[in-house]
């Protein structure tokens, strides 16, 4: 069985590829898939430190599974506005996006 | 000690979230990005809440990923494939780096290496009691909030016939 350090550093080191992958790429469909990456960073985290509380506790687990189902939310509105940009701009790069800034 | 299950599912989840960020063909990154997900189910698993693991995989791998690679059909262009990356690339692998070297030297540091693992789990009985008993109303506003995304998404992505004949007309 793992210690929840283990877990720890695997949450950090998702973290990092996300934050990478947000700062890096510009083709909007793979910023999505970071942010992905970066909310199972977080649950991971929360189920971790939910199995290694000294009394038995539901809590963490259910945060979990309401932030799971925030980020399918989160996803169908994201993915409904990458079509509307492609059906205006036709193309999902978000440097095509500059037109939003004032 | 660190036992060969949670290796090789660390090895599989962290190579799978690169190779959906980095893969050329985006449609493969959307299914090395699945295999990610179902990495994280694993952990899952491993941790004893196999209810959150089922959740997860019929949320994301089911629902999201099906969601994914259907919008990239929609949007998919060939031009993709050669943006270029150069300096940002440089500067995204510096900050990866400096996260994920930073984050972890603190938690090494900290009182965490010194948790043990207790014996008691918790079965999907007792998350189901408190959801629908203690957090009923987050549950509620969650179902709520779903609806409000679907049907926000559902409104964003449809095409306006009507408001552009008017629109032309004007």
């Amino acid at each position: 069985m793992a210690a929840v350090i283990d877990y720890v550093i695997v949450s950090a080191i998702l973290l990092a590829i996300g934050i990478y992958g947000l700062t890096v790429k510009r083709n909007a469909i793979r910023m999505l898939f970071a942010i992905e990456i970066i909310i199972n960073a977080a649950n991971l985290n929360l189920v971790a430190f939910s199995r290694n509380l000294p009394a038995p506790n539901a809590a963490g687990q259910t945060l979990a599974l309401f932030s799971i189902a925030i980020a399918a939310a989160e996803v169908a509105v994201g993915l409904a506005l990458i079509i509307v940009a492609y059906r205006i701009h036709k193309d999902i790069d978000v440097k095509e996006f500059r037109s939003m800034s004032g | 000690m660190v036992d060969p299950s949670f290796i090789a599912v660390a090895t599989i989840t962290i190579a799978s979230a690169v190779i959906a960020l980095e893969f050329r063909e985006i449609i493969y990154g959307a299914i090395a990005l699945a295999i990610s997900l179902l990495g994280i189910a694993m952990f899952f698993v491993l941790l004893d809440a196999t209810f959150v693991a089922m959740f997860q995989i019929a949320v994301y791998v089911g629902a999201v990923i099906v969601l994914v690679i259907f919008t990239i059909m929609l949007v998919r262009r060939e031009a993709w494939m050669a943006v270029p990356e150069g300096k940002r690339k440089i500067m995204g692998l510096i900050i990866m780096f400096i996260i994920m070297f930073g984050l972890g030297a603190v938690f090494i540091r900290s009182g965490l290496t010194q948790w043990s693992v207790p014996e008691n789990t918790v079965t999907f009985t007792q998350i189901g009691e408190q959801m629908l008993t203690y957090y009923s109303p987050a549950l509620i506003a969650m179902a709520l909030t779903l609806a409000a995304a679907v049907i926000g998404a559902l409104a964003l992505a449809k095409i306006d016939l009507g408001a552009k004949e008017s629109g032309s007309s004007n």
